[in-house]
């Protein structure tokens, strides 16, 4: 009975041994050949940041329909000459034989280890040479830009020396802009004053360029008509700008001793804390006009409903899309994106301004046939590959 | 010579960084780096100008005894102690700043965001008022993306969380890609009058 007990215990492990033996082999004989003459090189006319890899497919990839050796893909390690660590960084799909390196640093020296992988087991690595990323002279692939700011450039220098000639410029009406003299001498007949925010955003930030540039023809007309103005500021280097605009344009109108530095006034370093002192001075001074220009985010509509609970005319305007809807439902009047950068040069009329506007509707229409040429490129399967190299590709 | 110099500056610190945008050797992008710098460091030195001109102006109110001065009293005492507090203790955690930010700053203006809520109903009631053809249109829209974003609207019709998504994807970013556009271009044609020279008007020129 031992004896039988026995010699069944070892037939179990003889059967197991076989079995375990058959799959370890059968394995071992499917042995991954290795991808081959792995280059490491620098990416041309780029910042320095990157490096291309290329590789010869694994022969099992290669002949993977006919032999029936399909690979997973390629594991990409990467080790620097000074650490000599190869560290894992990135997977490739099998039939692909290179990889673009990014992130790298332009003093160091690279080198890569590529194996092939098939479920839970590698080739032997093939290594690249050493490789280092090398800052150019220009960066290839902002051309697109270049060229768009090249042609943008020449066009605002055309339009301008146009203007210059006495060539009339056809601009159309913009209302919102047509009503801030309306708005001011409305608050003038209610002896009222006239509340302007140039946005909640430092001076580095273009919507409150052109805010403060709207805000210095406000400025000139409550002068004119002897209105008072509040500037509400939130950043203290639009509030320096912001005094200095608006002193120029009382001088400007001829009022110089009308002028009172706390006209422009900081009034919170906080979002929030700006939207509760504008809100006072709204429900307090009741001024008969509200105009909003520059960038707003959740505080337009906090500032507009106020506004339009007290009666004011609003006139807003901003280049952020998101608030528009709010303006849009709670301003009289609504500057939208492109109209807000306009307003200056509607304003003042001056040739060399109203130049620089023409030339921006003829860079619209080169994007929009740009636009369309890529619809229908990629709609109809043809050239879609220039259009994602153009606008795409990095 | 007074508007020249400044718009001089302007010319070059723009063309600068326009410059390194394109050409990414060391120097020109270390110099454009320490531009960006510079305006941090006069932002932080203006930040002192703030400061001043909040305090006079409401110096000037108390001393006046304007209408609501009480609050202006308020208004100086926290932005002293605020700022003392800080500059003695730190912002750290469990000082006497990280306190009074959490315990009153926060929550008031927490307070003011919330107020946003009731705005966006008086706003939308305006807005979504049937007065004419495109407001129809716009409440309809509306009605059906609202609908489209609740577990109600799946449950009245299952093709409505869809439709929602197609208004969002096709139509609404159309219009948003339309104005992103319209107000790209017209950012670089201001920077590019500012680069010029020709626009002056943010200096008090105009």
């Amino acid at each position: 009975m031992n004896l039988l007990f026995n010699s069944k215990i070892v037939g179990f492990f003889l059967v197991f041994l076989f079995f375990f033996f058959t799959k370890t082999f059968s394995q071992n004989d499917k042995i991954i050949s290795p991808p081959s003459n792995v280059v490491a090189k620098d990416v041309l006319w780029d910042d320095g940041k990157a490096l291309k890899l290329s590789w010869d497919l694994s022969s099992d990839d290669k002949d993977a329909e006919r032999m029936h050796t399909h690979i997973d893909g390629y594991q990409i390690l990467r080790a620097t000459k000074n650490d000599s660590v190869l560290k894992p960084i990135a997977f490739v799909d099998d039939n692909v034989g290179k990889y673009k390196d990014i992130g790298l640093i332009d003093t160091v020296e690279y080198i890569y280890a590529v194996r092939a992988k098939k479920k839970d087991f590698f080739s032997n690595l093939s290594f690249s040479n050493y490789a280092k990323p090398e800052v150019n002279w220009f960066r290839a692939d902002r051309v697109n830009m270049f060229v768009l700011l090249i042609v943008f450039c020449m066009s605002v220098i055309f339009y301008i020396q146009s203007a210059k000639k006495g060539k009339p410029l056809f601009i159309r009406k913009i209302g919102g802009l047509e009503a801030v003299e309306e708005a001011v001498g409305r608050a003038t007949e209610m002896g009222k004053p006239v509340l302007f925010i140039p946005g909640i955003q430092e001076i580095d930030e273009i919507q409150t360029i052109a805010g403060l540039s709207i805000l210095g023809k406000v400025a000139k007309i409550t002068a004119t008509y002897d209105t008072p103005l509040i500037v509400p500021i939130l950043y203290p280097m639009a509030l320096a700008a912001g005094q200095e605009i608006v002193r120029e344009s009382y001088l400007d109108a001829g009022k110089p001793e009308n002028y009172k530095k706390d006209m422009v006034k900081y009034v919170a370093g906080e979002q929030f804390a700006y939207v509760a002192a504008v809100g006072g001075i709204m429900l307090r001074e009741k001024p008969a006009a509200n105009i909003f220009m520059g960038a707003f985010y959740a505080e337009s509509l906090l500032l507009a409903e106020t506004g339009q609970s007290t009666g004011a005319i609003q006139i807003a305007g901003t280049a952020n899309p998101h608030q528009l809807p709010f303006f849009i439902a709670s301003c009289d009047y609504t500057l939208m994106g492109e109209e807000l950068y306009a307003a200056s040069a509607y304003l003042s009329k001056e040739p060399l301004l109203l130049g620089s506007l023409k030339a921006q509707d003829l860079m619209k229409i080169i994007l929009v046939i740009f636009i369309i040429l890529g619809a229908i490129s990629i709609t109809l399967g043809w050239g879609e590959k220039f259009f994602y190299k153009l606008f795409l590709e990095r | 010579m007074r508007r020249q110099f400044p718009a001089f500056i302007a010319f070059l610190a723009g063309f600068v960084m326009v410059f390194a945008f394109f050409v990414p050797k060391k120097g020109i992008v270390d110099f454009s780096q320490r531009l960006l710098t510079w305006v941090i460091i006069v932002g932080g030195f203006t930040l002192l100008l703030g400061i001043v001109n909040i305090t006079r102006a409401n110096l000037d109110a108390i001393k006046n005894k304007e209408k609501g001065w009480g609050y202006k009293v308020i208004l100086l005492f926290f932005l002293f102690v605020m700022a003392v507090s800080a500059i003695i203790w730190g912002t750290q955690e469990n000082t006497p700043y990280d306190y009074l930010f959490h315990n009153i700053q926060k929550p008031m203006m927490s307070t003011m965001f919330s107020i946003l809520a009731f705005f966006i109903a008086s706003a939308a009631y305006r807005a979504f008022r049937a007065r004419t053809k495109e407001a129809t249109l716009l409440l309809i829209t509306s009605v059906v993306v609202m609908m489209g974003r609740t577990p109600l609207g799946l449950f009245i019709w299952k093709k409505l969380p869809p439709l929602t998504d197609w208004i969002m994807a096709y139509p609404n970013m159309a219009v948003q890609r339309g104005i992103l556009i319209g107000a790209a271009l017209g950012a670089a044609a201001m920077s590019l009058r500012i680069l010029l020279g020709i626009e002056r008007t943010y200096m008090g020129k105009g």
